[in-house]
């Protein structure tokens, strides 16, 4: 829990500037009166151009609300902590963080994932390619990539990237420091 | 070559030096075991002492020396532009911050410390040459000099080293953009030791910092305008390919110039020109430009580093220019390891509050120790102005010294250092492309959270800059095509699947080497053998090699004949050997027509073979049934004459293929392996094997291969490559094919194969839950349909009533015509629009014909 806290001391002040205003009236660092719902998010002009926006604005709300308290906005938030070398060596059996390099690629991992069996079908996988690519590409030529990119992944051949070959297949990336924000400056 | 006067005695001298250089690093390269523990930078040093030994022994007195002018103005341009050219630029920019700080605040201080300390030193009469005459400014326009980590060294060192991309990029970065320090620095410190201490006022020290600033931005300014002109001007150089690289090379060195005019930082300029061009300049140029501008690059730097060390080495032979004092040295050597381990920790310190990844204390001793001093000090020390600078030649032999130490001494212990401390090393792997993609997504995934909490970090930055270079940047300096096209997963995937296809080559294709393997420039236009070779190794995985090669053993030279018969055939479209016109001119290298439809032809042969090899794999089953299929309708051929193969719809193909016994299968390919001579080709060895081999045994006795159980178009698709054999070209789809395709398949097949892939075949049911829960209604169906329906259906699609009808009649009155309808849509996706010759329709007729 108290990780939490940490985390709420370092974003706090970040993330009321943005929500703020006249979303949220913050008395104090925990409290949260009002609730800013999906059309707030949506509101944020660089979101809009996002490609990733709006999966980006899902994993922020709870399955089927369609709005988040303070905490849960923090929760979420905590993903992107970067880890600390003093963390790294305590607390083994302890709960991980929410910081921890699983827990980051689960949240990228929930993007792709939509239908949430924990699997990233091959129709998913378009999906996203779909919205990271331009337009220029064709729809053929996206479908061999994402074929190719399953393949690459995938090893017990169901044709699916389940998040067990996720991690696998990243697992030569820096994902702590790709996935990690600074919120403090 | 760099002994520019004319010199009496020993000219020949010159070319015997140059003649030296590149044997020997030959020689280092050849000898592993050398190199693998000394750098070559060290033994090249060491080959200059020697030379330069020779040098003196015969002349009597020393020769040759690295001319600061030669050395600024042609040696070191071709290093920083290489350098700055390759440089990762995301790694660099990711880590700008880490660089410009120890570039410029650890530059500074090195310097100014070095400097004050050896004054110190000088002070306390530690320095027992009365030579020695130099006061404050004399100091510390040394350490100016003397304390800027050397990009030549350090590249040299580090390349061998191969510790982690992020320790990497901090050093060289620093060695790179402490230039503009350092050349302020040294301008400043030389005019006030020429105005002597006295006359210096307080406005002097203004103008220096200002003109810190003006040196720096200036370069950077000049750099990035000469970066965007060069990748404007490539932007129009369609017709003129031949000078693409010319212009990089030119632009580039332009700008070098041009900043060294302006006394502005060349380096500076060079680096950034080359970080911000790449982008551009690479979507622009050819493919052989690329090729021609990496290794012109590439040899160009090298060279220049090899000639910067031996001449580094025959100088210092030169000892009418130095004077030696132990207190300069020793003090020199200490104070420089020294200052730049303690600047280091504490920038290190600061930094680590704002970085992501914080430095570790291993990465620190390497930063520290990997300072390396190099020939841009050496060069600077001899442009000294001996009347200004009295102790100059004091100067030179510390600087040789400290020079020879951190190349020689370091350099030879940085790579033990380093795997003592296990620091982390650098994994070269290639790049996949789930890595790329999921770190497309991550960047998005950390812009959008920096979106919502209102942070204006980095990765909003980068996502600004992203967007501002789409909209515009690219649009204006990218050419329409290039822009198109430009997408960094496709680049990815794009260049896998180049690499396998060079691999399946290698393994497989011993009759085309991969060295034909066109490398085209519009990704689009081989998207079809692209996804071809992606769904191959989908499919087979690695053992796809093994029976690649059982193919082509067997199909290689088949496909070579009926290419030759072919050009026969076409006379008029590809041209036999050596009916070429020899064309000359100097801009233009014309694209060899022999070359181009050899690529061509490649291509194609490529792209049938990896369909083949697909549907082989895909379609074991299929084949079988085919050729079942195919004896069946042949006996009905026999009593009912003129009529072509019955049209069978897809759904019947299915159960007659489920009770397929194995015996049966033997027959079969035995079957097939004589039809093989009649022009129906089979491959009978490849299917057997891939049989054996893939069958699932779970279901084996109910099903022979339930798991690649194929779905009509793909079963037409096994056609295609066969019938393309024969007719090398255009006619991949047999009459057969078209008509077990059904109507309704065929407009998805009219559509692409690929698309129709997608559609309807799952791929690799073998294994996946998922698809094994549709597979086993669907198996559990078959067999009772089978029973049920195999001799009424077997009868039915002998005679389908009403497609054969209608066709047949058609077929019977203009067969071609009817062919030519099913088949156009077909070639349109397979040929890339390439219509379909009249000549091959003949032909296909033909051969038809002579089969019944």
């Amino acid at each position: 829990m108290c990780r939490m806290f940490q985390c709420y001391t370092e974003v706090n002040c970040d993330a009321c500037r943005c929500l703020t205003d006249e979303l949220f009236v913050v008395e104090h660092a925990r409290t949260a009166i009002l609730q800013p719902t999906r059309e707030d998010f949506q509101r944020i002009p660089e979101l809009a151009i996002n490609p990733l926006g709006d999966r980006i604005i899902n994993a922020f709300f709870p399955e089927g609300e369609d709005q988040v308290n303070f905490r849960g906005f923090m929760r979420t938030l905590a993903h992107f902590r970067p880890i600390e070398d003093n963390e790294k060596s305590k607390d083994q059996n302890g709960p991980e963080p929410l910081n921890s390099r699983s827990n980051k690629l689960h949240f990228a991992f929930r993007l792709y994932d939509l239908d949430k069996d924990d699997k990233i079908s091959r129709d998913e996988l378009l999906q996203v390619l779909r919205m990271m690519v331009g337009v220029n590409i064709s729809d053929e030529q996206l479908g061999s990539i994402a074929d190719r990119t399953i393949q690459e992944a995938d090893q017990d051949g169901d044709c699916a990237i389940s998040f067990a070959e996720f991690v696998k297949v990243l697992e030569k990336v820096d994902v702590e420091q790709k996935m990690s924000i600074r919120f403090l400056h | 070559m760099v002994a520019g006067q004319p010199s009496e005695v020993l000219c020949p001298c010159a070319p015997l030096a140059d003649a030296h250089i590149l044997p020997s690093l030959l020689v280092f390269h050849l000898s592993r075991k050398v190199t693998s523990v000394v750098p070559e930078s060290c033994l090249l040093i060491l080959l200059g002492l020697g030379l330069g030994g020779i040098v003196l022994a015969v002349a009597k007195k020393p020769k040759y020396q690295l001319e600061p002018n030669m050395f600024f103005l042609f040696l070191l341009p071709p290093i920083v532009l290489d350098s700055g050219y390759f440089m990762p630029s995301r790694l660099f920019f990711d880590n700008i911050g880490a660089i410009l700080t120890y570039a410029v605040v650890g530059t500074l201080w090195n310097s100014f410390t070095t400097g004050t300390a050896l004054w110190g030193l000088h002070q306390a009469g530690l320095m027992a040459d009365p030579g020695v005459e130099a006061g404050l400014m004399d100091f510390l326009l040394f350490g100016s000099l003397i304390s800027a980590v050397d990009p030549v060294a350090v590249l040299a060192v580090f390349e061998e080293v191969h510790v982690n991309e992020t320790l990497f990029i901090i050093v060289f970065g620093e060695s790179l953009l402490n230039d503009a320090v350092t050349v302020v620095l040294y301008k400043v410190f030389n005019s006030f030791v020429e105005l002597g201490p006295a006359h210096i006022h307080a406005t002097d020290y203004v103008k220096g910092v200002a003109s810190f600033f003006l040196v720096s931005l200036g370069g950077t300014a000049v750099g990035l305008l000469f970066a965007f002109l060069l990748a404007l001007i490539t932007r129009f150089t369609k017709r003129v390919r031949i000078i693409e690289p010319l212009f990089v090379f030119l632009l580039a060195y332009v700008a070098y110039l041009a900043a060294e005019m302006v006394s502005l930082s060349a380096i500076l300029a060079v680096t950034f020109c080359g970080i911000c061009c790449k982008k551009y300049v690479e979507a622009n140029i050819s493919q052989k430009s690329r090729t021609t501008v990496k290794y012109t690059m590439k040899t160009l730097a090298s060279s220049s580093e090899t000639i910067i060390f031996m001449f580094l080495g025959m100088s210092a032979v030169d000892t009418s220019k130095w004077t030696w004092d132990t207190a300069l040295v020793l003090g020199t050597l200490f104070f420089i390891l020294l200052f730049r381990a303690v600047g280091v920790v504490l920038q290190t310190y600061v930094l680590n509050r704002f970085r992501l990844i914080p430095l570790d204390r291993i990465d620190q001793v390497v930063m520290s120790y990997g300072g390396l001093r190099g020939a841009v000090a050496f060069a600077l020390v001899i442009l000294l102005d001996e009347a200004k600078v009295k102790a100059k030649d004091y100067f030179v032999a510390t600087t040789i010294v400290v020079v020879f130490f951190t190349v020689i001494v370091q350099g030879l212990t940085i790579k033990p250092l380093v795997t003592w401390l296990k620091v982390k090393r650098s994994d070269h792997h290639k790049p996949t492309l789930n890595e790329e993609l999921h770190e497309h997504a991550f960047d998005h995934i950390l812009a959008a959270v920096e979106d919502i909490v209102g942070h204006h970090g980095y990765h909003y930055w980068r996502d600004k800059w992203e967007q501002f270079d789409k909209k515009y940047l690219s649009q204006l300096l990218m050419r329409k095509s290039a822009y198109k096209l430009r997408d960094e997963i496709w680049d990815v995937y794009y260049k896998l699947n180049i690499r396998d296809a060079i691999s399946f080559v290698d393994q497989g294709g011993h009759v085309l080497s991969a060295a034909k393997l066109a490398l085209p420039s519009m990704p689009s236009r081989t998207s079809m053998s692209e996804s071809s070779v992606t769904n191959l190794l989908r499919e087979s995985g690695s053992g796809a090699c093994l029976d690649l090669q059982v193919i082509d053993t067997v199909r290689s030279r088949r496909d070579k004949e009926d290419a030759a018969m072919h050009h026969v055939l076409r006379g008029s479209l590809y041209k036999p050997r050596r009916r070429y016109k020899a064309s000359y001119s100097r801009h233009f290298i014309s694209p060899d027509k022999q070359e181009r439809q050899d690529k061509e032809i490649f291509r194609q042969n490529m792209k049938r073979r990896l369909e083949t090899f697909k549907s082989t794999k895909h379609n074991v089953c299929s084949s079988k049934s085919k050729a079942r299929l195919k004896e069946k309708g042949r006996k009905k051929e026999a009593g009912k004459e003129g009529i072509h193969p019955p049209y069978t719809p897809c759904v019947a193909a299915a159960p007659v293929l489920v009770t397929v016994s194995s015996d049966e299968e033997e027959s079969d390919s035995s079957e097939t392996e004589r039809e093989d001579d009649e022009g129906i080709v089979f491959i009978a060895r490849a299917t057997d094997e891939v049989l054996q081999g893939k069958t699932t045994p779970g279901s084996l006795d109910v099903c022979p291969s339930p798991c690649i159980i194929p779905p009509s178009p793909t079963l037409a698709e096994k056609e295609l490559p066969w019938k393309g054999d024969q007719a090398d070209l255009a006619v991949y789809v047999s009459s057969e094919t078209t008509k077990i395709v059904p109507v309704d398949m065929q407009k998805a097949w009219n559509q692409s194969i690929s698309s129709l892939e997608s559609i309807a075949s799952p791929p690799g049911i073998e294994t996946g839950a998922q698809h094994r829960r549709f597979a086993r209604p669907m198996l559990e169906k078959q067999p009772q349909s089978a029973s049920q329906a195999t001799p009424e259906q077997i009868s039915r699609f002998q005679f389908p009533s009403h497609i054969s009808k209608s066709s047949r009649s058609k077929s019977d009155s203009s067969p071609e015509g009817v062919e030519q309808q099913e088949l156009q849509p077909l070639m349109g996706t397979e040929e890339q629009g390439r219509g379909l010759p009249s000549a091959e329709h003949r032909r296909l007729a033909f051969s038809r014909a002579s089969h019944i």
